[in-house]
């Protein structure tokens, strides 16, 4: 059994996500509540397993079918792509638990395409080869496209269609990226690519770099880095907040897969082609911070001002992929941890306090005060400063892990003010916000609904990350130190990820 | 053979993009559907062009790689898919907002009787 667990964040969500199509669980609401708790709540058991087993024993490789690598299909879970799989089924159970209160009423079948975006997302997480990557990114991708539209209406329809032709054409990025890598390196798989990288002859060395950097591009598309992320705002703000929280996790797709390939393959292992991205990341993640704390000042609601909260935390993950040194990729994994828990969280407290406060909904502007103010002020604040880097929170713990990590003067100067000063932003804005949906109110009865149990445990499962992350700082940070050095460090690991040898 | 193949490949890229920036939804569409051809046809040649080469071994005396062409066939599947569900998806845009617009809205009219403003001036 333990053989196969790699297989199993894929599998499950696969399964289960058919299953609810048919007739015994199909039938009624409560039936399809209970089968997709319970598969979302499997899913994450195997992929705590998992992490489990891969921390102890190493990387776990999974060969499909027994075709030794580099040919056939591997699945690899490492420690960096389990940690993420835990989070993506976390966030997807915490995603179910909210949509149990009535979001999964709007329209048919939502379970089956959360559960099948989440397999999708793992999958992304667990390839060795890149070509699957592609695969499990398209996967992801029509499902969020379902899930976007999910209760329709036309706001949903106007930033859908931005969304998928956008999309379209990163994929078609991709393939061309992909025809590239794969006519100059005669591989695709990850571990493969990086030992072939760097004895390519002086031609094929300039079409592997436009390659690396068109699948920048297309990752960059995916991250919302800078001229690329205009479709984020409108994106999330008009998805309804389950698939939003959800959506979170989305954007550190495109990071992870940054650290992946601008990490493994174009690393420092590959000669004249190492770090080529570099000198791309530096300027757009601080351009990338910048747009999003203009953004988050400029925000005419809540759901906006968390949107662009998301572009901020991208910028200052970004500026973790620039550092390129362990010590950065480390802290940069436990902020993305930090950040998409929060976001998501920021998302559905948006949700609710927009539900409560009538038809105001989440602007900025006096309303009549919520029902709940006491619940639903502590959820936003402690949100609140958790996103904002204050201390008692996980936020704080990550910005300071990424400011230690700038090691000379130059990286300082850059680093610095930009995570600085994007903090500062942020306070300013969410206290503007905070202010105003909580206290400037008139003097009118909120006739809403109170929260329901499940809206109040997703959220409170989730803003658990905020205190838990800190009080378990010591042992996630050797965690996730461990991650960066096993990324880093990839030529220790290659007899593990092509036992075959080299080809 | 190539030569027309890569000019092929380039006409294609630049007729889809060119399509893909125009305003309304059915071009956009169009341009996406040429662009995943010019995708697929260069997916094919990234494993050399080769004449009678067979992909299967025992078969033949001179092979082809036989990657690209699984490659192939699962971008092609993919993009199927992807463009059935945009044709949709921009179909229900027409109903539901009225238009067929990318963004949903028409572009303002450029402002008319340009004399008048210049009696202003």
């Amino acid at each position: 059994m333990s053989e196969h667990l790699p297989l199993l964040p894929i599998l499950l969500p696969l399964i289960g996500g058919l299953l609810l199509l048919l007739p015994p669980l199909a039938s009624t609401l409560e039936r399809q509540r209970f089968g997709a708790l319970s598969i979302a709540t499997l899913t994450l058991l195997s992929s705590i397993l998992l992490l489990q087993q891969s921390a102890a024993e190493g990387i776990q490789l999974y060969v499909l079918g027994d075709w030794q690598p580099p040919y056939g299909i591997v699945l690899v879970a490492d420690r960096l792509s389990t940690l993420l799989i835990t989070l993506t089924s976390l966030l997807g159970l915490a995603s179910l638990l909210y949509a149990c209160a009535g979001d999964d009423r709007t329209g048919a079948y939502f379970y089956p395409l959360v559960l099948l975006q989440v397999m999708g997302i793992n999958g992304a997480f667990l390839t060795g080869d890149i070509f699957n990557l592609f695969v499990f990114f398209e996967v992801l991708l029509i499902a969020s496209y379902a899930l976007l539209i999910h209760g329709g209406g036309k706001q949903k329809t106007q930033a859908g269609f931005h969304y998928v032709a956008l999309n379209l054409v990163g994929s078609s990025l991709f393939l061309f990226a992909l025809g590239i890598l794969y006519g100059t390196l005669g591989t695709l798989n990850i571990a493969d690519m990086s030992t072939k990288v760097a004895a390519l002859s002086e031609g094929e060395k300039v079409l592997a770099k436009a390659g690396g950097l068109l699948l920048l591009a297309v990752f960059g598309l995916k991250a919302a880095m800078l001229p690329l992320h205009f479709w984020l705002t409108r994106t999330y703000a008009s998805a309804s907040a389950p698939v939003a929280a959800l959506f979170a996790i989305m954007t550190k797709v495109g990071i992870y897969s940054i650290y992946r390939v601008h990490t493994v393959i174009f690393g420092a292992n590959a000669g004249d082609l190492a770090f080529i991205a570099q000198p791309w990341i530096w300027p757009l993640a601080l351009l990338t911070l910048l747009a999003g704390s203009i953004g988050a000042l400029a925000s005419p609601n809540l759901r906006e001002l968390t949107a662009n909260l998301v572009i901020v935390s991208v910028g200052t993950l970004l500026i973790s992929v620039a550092l390129q040194n362990e010590e950065a990729t480390s802290a940069g994994l436990f902020y993305l941890v930090h950040s998409t828990l929060v976001c998501a969280a920021l998302f559905m407290v948006a949700d609710l306090i927009s539900h409560q406060r009538g038809k105001a909904g989440d602007r900025f502007v006096m309303s009549r005060k919520v029902r709940q103010p006491i619940l639903l002020g502590s959820m936003f604040l402690i949100a609140a400063l958790a996103v904002a880097g204050i201390p008692p929170f996980s936020g704080f713990v990550g910005k300071v892990l990424l400011l230690q990590a700038a090691q000379n003067a130059a990286e300082m100067f850059w680093a610095w003010p930009g995570i600085l000063l994007s903090s500062l932003v942020t306070i300013i804005a969410l206290s503007r916000s905070g202010t105003t949906l909580f206290w400037r109110r008139s003097n009118d009865k909120s006739q809403a609904d109170p929260a329901s149990r499940w809206q109040v445990a997703a959220i409170v499962l989730l803003l658990l990350g905020a205190p838990l992350l800190v009080v378990l700082g010591g042992p996630i940070t050797e965690y996730t130190a461990a991650a960066a050095q096993q990324l880093h460090q990839v030529p220790d690991s290659l007899h593990l990820l092509l036992p075959g040898g080299e080809s | 053979m190539e030569a027309v193949y890569a000019a092929c490949v380039g006409l294609l890229t630049f007729s889809g993009i060119f399509l893909c920036l125009r305003g309304r939804t059915f071009p956009v569409v169009l341009g996406l559907t040429l662009l995943s051809y010019a995708v697929n046809l260069f997916l094919f040649s990234s494993g050399r062009l080769k004449l009678e080469g067979a992909a299967i071994l025992g078969t033949s005396f001179s092979y082809t790689d036989p990657l690209p062409q699984a490659l192939v066939l699962t971008a092609i599947v993919i993009g199927f898919a992807m463009t059935a569900f945009i044709v949709i998806l921009a179909m229900r845009a027409r109903a539901d907002l009225g238009n067929d617009h990318v963004d949903g809205r028409l572009p303002p009219q450029p402002a008319v009787k340009p004399r008048r403003k210049k009696e202003h001036a």
